[in-house]
């Protein structure tokens, strides 16, 4: 039976895995390269590894440290950041990467995500979501990006009281007025081979996924999804799985700081009867 | 020496560093000369199934994988170098394969529905379907890290080494011969892969 995932991630920064509150307030966590071969030794089941300021500062990712983190795990490495071009991706699949996270440059141009499918396959294109809940009191943000036209719909949100989330880039940083939940399964449309959801308002805090997002955007699709943002506890890695339907948890900061261990909570959602390889 | 074939597509790497981390000498190439002069011979692959011909014809790489495989030294196809094994896939219309192996591959298709995803993708584990070389006695079932949309449909039962299930019982390994291949990624499996690939190794 096909095994539900659990994927630490790295949270690059000027060559450092960091970790925040909300994508803020960064604290540092370590060396990329011997992180990551911990995490080759406790089991994890794949790795992400995200350069969190490339796209922001408008630089590329730090090839050596991709490559570096490569070179000493044996499983799935996801790498993302500021991954602008098909030469952005093919470096990176030349420098380890399994499967390239494209946020910022899909949402500026959805026709980008197409041609990287059809050039390397929907298995390496990871489609990165970050994604915040619509406060109703507020006015929406206009949409942001030049091809509204081709796809207004996507700019519709659900009327209130259903939840609605909208999707930011640039590491969280910009609103961009389009509805998460309709943005994931257009990406699919488009060769997306996975979904990463990030839930702003729950990142780095350890109250949980946000479930309701988790469940929505999973229903949505056909493809898999990878829930990240919130994990604080092991109840809420198995929460992720069974209510917010996701196929794999990612978290960083109860991993890095040794709150939680891969092992252990293997064991627990094992025992909890999701399917999981220990 | 172990060739990993070069033909412009695939996590050649991967499945390099694999093969250094057990100690096998193992080298990426595209020279027909270095496969012939091989002990054994990698087919590695991700990627589009037409592309991946397509390549491998532009390097001129048909011929030496074909004689790699009937010289009879010990041959390993990963994921896509399974499936280029057999003699067609409906991948993009029906695209022809190398044809060493008489079946065809063929997609996972759900009802609509169905909460199982297509690629399959992630850790799953394999029943070994026979006694086997490559694979431990002791453990029946190893999990294995899988990613693909398309499986193969051998004629020729008897070849097939293992099977998992995903939504139906699929086949994922292949061993007739001196061919051992897998839809799942050694080089992506951990333990259980660096095992397997180490036992490959010692097919020499």
């Amino acid at each position: 039976m096909l095994a539900k995932r659990i994927i630490p991630c790295l949270d690059v920064k000027d060559g450092r895995v960091v970790k925040g509150v909300q994508f803020v307030n960064l604290r540092d966590a370590g060396d990329p390269v011997e992180i990551a071969a911990a995490y080759e030794k406790e089991g994890a089941d794949e790795l992400t590894f995200l350069d969190i300021t490339a796209s922001h500062e408008k630089r590329g990712i730090i090839l050596d440290v991709v490559q570096r983190t490569a070179e000493n795990v044996f499983m799935p490495l996801t790498v993302g950041g500021g991954v602008r071009t098909l030469d952005d991706i093919r470096n990176l699949l030349k420098a380890g990467a399994d499967k390239v996270a494209i946020n910022t440059a899909a949402v500026h141009n959805p026709e980008f995500v197409k041609q990287a499918a059809e050039k390397f396959g929907s298995q390496c294109i990871v489609v990165a979501i970050d994604a915040k809940q619509v406060n109703r009191n507020q006015p929406p943000n206009p949409p942001a990006v030049e091809w509204k036209h081709q796809h207004p719909t996507l700019f519709v949100m659900p009327e209130p009281p259903e939840p609605a989330w909208e999707v930011y880039t640039h590491g969280g940083r910009n609103p961009m007025g389009i509805n998460a939940v309709l943005w994931a399964r257009l990406m699919e449309s488009y060769g997306a081979g996975e979904i990463l959801l990030t839930s702003m308002d729950r990142d780095g805090t350890k109250t949980g996924y946000d479930l309701p997002l988790n469940r929505t955007v999973a229903e949505a699709i056909t493809i898999p999804l990878v829930a990240s943002g919130g994990a604080g506890t092991l109840e809420h890695l198995y929460a992720g799985i069974a209510e917010g339907k996701a196929d794999a948890v990612l978290a960083a900061s109860i991993f890095h700081f040794k709150e939680l261990t891969i092992p252990e909570s293997k064991r627990y959602l094992k025992q909890r009867g999701v399917p999981i390889r220990i | 020496m172990i060739a990993i074939i070069d033909y412009g597509m695939g996590n050649l790497r991967s499945v390099h560093k694999a093969f250094e981390a057990v100690g096998a000498d193992a080298r990426v190439t595209r020279d027909p000369k270095t496969i012939a002069d091989a002990s054994s011979v990698v087919l590695p692959g991700v990627g589009a199934f037409k592309d991946c011909m397509a390549n491998l014809d532009a390097y001129g790489l048909i011929d030496p994988v074909r004689k790699a495989i009937q010289s009879g030294k010990p041959f390993l196809g990963i994921c896509l170098g399974l499936q280029l094994l057999f003699e067609q896939s409906v991948e993009f219309g029906t695209v022809p394969g190398l044809g060493v192996l008489p079946g065809k591959v063929i997609r996972f298709d759900f009802e609509d529905g169905s909460d199982l995803k297509v690629p399959h993708m992630g850790w799953n584990t394999v029943n070994v379907k026979k006694d086997s070389v490559l694979f431990d006695a002791t453990d029946p079932h190893p999990y294995f890290y899988f990613v693909h949309s398309y499986f193969v449909q051998p004629d020729n039962p008897s070849a097939v080494v293992t099977t998992t299930e995903y939504g139906r019982e699929f086949v994922s390994g292949i061993e007739h011969e001196n061919i051992h291949a897998f839809q799942f990624h050694p080089e992506k499996s951990q333990r259980a892969g660096l095992k397997l690939l180490e036992k490959f190794a010692r097919l020499n």
